[in-house]
């Protein structure tokens, strides 16, 4: 399917889909949009269906929480360079958090329903994209490990 | 590399000298910081950025501080410092027109000169800032002897961020980078949250031409080394300040031993390689 | 600089004594060995007769027993407990007083005038103990004072090894059975049925002045060659040694399982660091008392097996008994040689016998050396 808005450029730049086979970039441009959040704009909301995982160019994004008693909490931000979500990836497809646009938020949105749709068909492609998410997965992992060690706390947790 | 000795060592390292505080300021719920000025009769301390004093607290104790103040005025000797003890908590205690005891200055310091014509990047994790912010002062006093300079700064919340009207004003006015994050936000709190070493990947710099200081809980200095090999800078270009157990401050007691470096004499600053397979054993 | 030969002189027993009154005279205190509580330790001495004559040891791991000799020998042992180290680097002392009033406290050093000590009986290994600590105290970038006022009024009174113990490793270290410097006078005794006396040589000018005082005469050939011949028998009798390249073997065993094993037999008590004669650690003592008016600071020893020695931000980086063996054992065979150029054993075996349960490093460093060689490609 070729590239109806013409990302593949754009994708390419990105150090996360570097390395990746022309035809798999345009296959996965096919599956893009540009899209755009005001600020406080709601880009997730945590319970509903994972139908995209986006790219952020610009902006950060406020990973949170809603606690009933604090309201929502911000665990993380990820911004300019950072790829937002993966639970289209694996059952149930749902957001595990909320995401919120701290700031004006600019990001080319990757339909997941039709990419896992073609990663069943090219294995390949599937393989590419599982690394790269895996290596998300396990900075993100890393990062909040090392958040819940609460290092600068009184007495910090030994390793 | 750093030099192992400073300027001029004191000459009766073991005698603590009378100190005045001039000013007591709380920072957070557990971090304060004291201003000193010599006693009458008393000459200023001067000192390298990155180096300590032990202070003494009459009767209580005595503890190492690193010096958290600016080098090139030396008549006001800052010490910020988190109370975990007997001794910080009777420090915290001090008031305008009290005295302390100071022994110093003591250790190695920050390789500011060395630094010069490279970009310089300085990851702070919490109370980490203090001694990194007498470097800071030196880089901006020279600013244009450097490349990008970058602050990288985590806090563990937002109510735990030192200095922040310095923060707002280097970034205002200087030609510096500033980005603070905290591993756990408030309600209220709208900038980054997560490790500071997710900032680094953000930062853009040159990795063969950066000096990288970097300074707070060991595990956070560990990763941000990782991090910045990442990046491409080598460990000679990182430099850590590392903490041990010290008593005498100038090699003679053992206690802040590290292998075979003495951490109060041929540190508390090391070029990361020289200490890095020292750090990997457990419980050394 | 021209090394200064002394001729080595030959004094009969008795005439030991002439030694003793001519340094009291010059207002010397001399210290040597005394037999007290059941071991040979370091005490006043005001003539030959307070020497434990006719008296030895038996020593091996963790076992330490006094035993009559068949002959009537001064220095007929190896080393006690005690070692010359708390006379130049003492085991407490004051570094300073201070006075509060209104606010404004004063620190006051005082003065510190310690005795002239000539020390008698400073066995090879105890000389290269001296050695070591001089380059511990006085050759780093800030030198000890306490140490240098003490150092600097010694008279060293050496005597080589002729009954070395069997935890005695000295040979292997380099560091005896006999000596080369570091005295200011240097004793082998000769003694059996027939004769007692003294080969005596001088090191110093100093010690060259009392020989003279005393009228020693120029020691025969056969004296001196029956001196060498103890002394070859006494390296000869040495049946522990330090296995080589120590420094190395450690280094690079950091992290194997056996400093476990030896932790559970390690009890952490300590007394391998309290006799051993280079350990120098110290802990810092802030006191006060009651009416918060005067505070005093003092200095003590300590010894890295305590749970606290390095404490930090509440709790300790070497925690377990492992860790604090380990550090013990690599500061002093591998560490020290990068702190200060040489090792920091000098193979008087003090660590095998007062040990509780006997641990003893020549074996346990031979067991991480067999380790070492299997792991090697």
């Amino acid at each position: 399917m070729t590239d109806p808005h013409g990302l593949a450029p754009l994708l390419a730049d990105h150090p996360f889909f570097r390395g990746l086979k022309p035809e798999h970039l345009a296959t996965i441009a096919g599956c893009a949009s540009n899209v755009r959040f005001d600020a406080g704009a709601m880009i997730a909301r945590e319970g509903d269906e994972a139908t995209q995982f986006y790219v952020i160019r610009h902006g950060t994004v406020a990973v949170e929480s809603f606690a009933p008693h604090a309201g929502p909490v911000t665990i993380q931000t990820v911004s300019a360079g950072d790829i937002l979500g993966w639970s289209w990836l694996l059952p149930p497809y749902n957001w595990q958090f909320s995401a919120r646009a701290q700031d004006l938020v600019r990001a080319i949105a990757l339909d997941g329903t039709c990419l896992r749709g073609k990663c069943e068909a090219d294995h390949d492609l599937g393989y590419e994209l599982l690394k790269r998410f895996a290596e998300i997965v396990a900075q993100r992992l890393s990062a909040t490990r090392l958040q819940l060690l609460d290092l600068y706390g009184q007495t910090p947790a030994r390793p | 590399m750093t030099a192992a000795v400073p300027h001029a060592p004191p000459a009766a390292p073991m005698t603590p000298h009378p100190f005045v505080v001039q000013r007591a300021l709380p920072e957070t719920d557990d971090t304060f910081t004291l201003e000193l000025a010599a006693d009458r009769g008393f000459e200023p301390l001067a000192f390298r950025p990155g180096q300590f004093n032990m202070l003494y607290v009459f009767g209580v104790g005595e503890v190492p501080i690193s010096i958290s103040g600016d080098p090139a005025t030396p008549q006001t000797l800052v010490h910020t410092t988190r109370v975990v003890g007997a001794t910080t908590r009777a420090m915290r205690q001090l008031k305008r027109g009290d005295q302390l005891g100071v022994r110093g200055p003591f250790g190695t310091a920050w390789p500011v000169e060395e630094a010069e014509g490279q970009d310089v990047l300085f990851v702070a994790g919490g109370i980490g800032l203090a001694p990194l912010r007498p470097a800071l002062y030196r880089v901006l006093s020279r600013r244009e002897r450097y490349g990008r300079v970058v602050l990288l700064y985590g806090a563990r919340t937002p109510d735990d961020i030192l200095f922040r009207r310095e923060l707002r004003n280097w970034r205002a006015d200087f030609d510096l980078e500033v980005h603070v994050t905290v591993d756990r936000a408030t309600r209220e709190w709208r900038g980054n949250v997560g490790v500071v070493t997710a900032l680094i990947p953000r930062v853009p710099f040159d990795p063969r031409n950066t000096v990288a200081l970097t300074c707070g809980p060991e595990v956070m200095m560990r990763f941000t080394v990782l991090e910045l090999q990442r990046r491409g800078v080598e460990p000679e270009h990182v430099h850590v300040s590392l903490e041990r157990n010290m008593k005498c401050a100038i090699g003679l007691c053992g206690h802040c031993q590290l292998g075979a470096e003495f951490v109060c004499r041929d540190g508390p600053v090391f070029p990361y390689a020289r200490v890095r397979r020292l750090l990997d054993v457990r419980e050394l | 600089m021209a090394t200064v030969e002394y001729t080595a002189t030959l004094v009969p027993a008795p005439r030991l004594q002439a030694v003793f009154d001519a340094l009291i005279r010059r207002g010397w205190t001399v210290l040597g060995p005394v037999r007290t509580d059941g071991v040979i330790a370091y005490g006043p001495v005001a003539s030959t007769a307070d020497l434990p004559e006719g008296w030895g040891d038996a020593q091996d791991g963790g076992q330490y027993r006094l035993v009559r000799r068949d002959d009537a020998a001064w220095f007929g042992f190896a080393v006690g407990p005690h070692s010359w180290k708390r006379y130049l680097h003492p085991p407490a002392f004051r570094l300073f007083r201070a006075e509060r009033t209104d606010g404004r406290f004063t620190v006051d050093p005082g003065i510190d005038e310690p005795p002239r000590l000539a020390l008698l009986g400073v066995r090879p290994c105890e000389l290269a103990a001296i050695a070591r600590q001089d380059r511990v105290f006085l050759g780093g970038p800030f030198a000890d004072p306490v140490y240098r006022r003490r150092r600097d009024r010694l008279f060293v009174m050496a005597v080589e090894c002729t009954a070395p113990a069997a935890t005695c490793f000295c040979a292997s270290m380099g560091t005896g059975p006999g000596a080369d410097a570091g005295y200011d006078l240097k004793l082998t005794e000769l003694v059996d049925a027939d004769r007692h006396e003294f080969v005596i040589v001088a090191g110093s000018r100093a010690g060259a002045d009392i020989l003279d005082e005393v009228g020693a005469k120029p020691a025969s050939q056969d004296a001196l060659a029956e001196a060498s011949r103890r002394m070859e028998a006494a390296a000869a009798a040495m049946c522990r040694t330090m296995p080589g390249d120590a420094r190395g073997v450690l280094r690079r065993q950091l992290e194997h399982p056996l400093w476990e094993e030896i932790a559970r037999r390690c009890l952490a008590c300590g007394n391998c660091t309290m006799v051993c004669p280079t350990c120098f650690c110290t802990t810092i003592e802030d006191t006060t008392d009651l009416t918060g008016r005067s505070a005093e600071r003092w200095r003590r020893w300590d010894s890295c097996f305590t749970a606290e020695f390095s404490y930090i931000h509440g709790g300790s980086v070497r925690r377990g008994t492992a860790a604090r063996y380990r550090q013990w054992l690599t500061h002093k065979l591998a560490g020290w040689h990068d702190q200060f150029g040489e090792s920091g054993c000098v193979g008087c075996g003090r660590c095998i016998t007062w040990c509780p349960v006997g641990i003893d490093l020549t074996a346990e460093v031979a067991a991480f050396r067999t380790a070492d060689a299997a792991s090697s490609p």
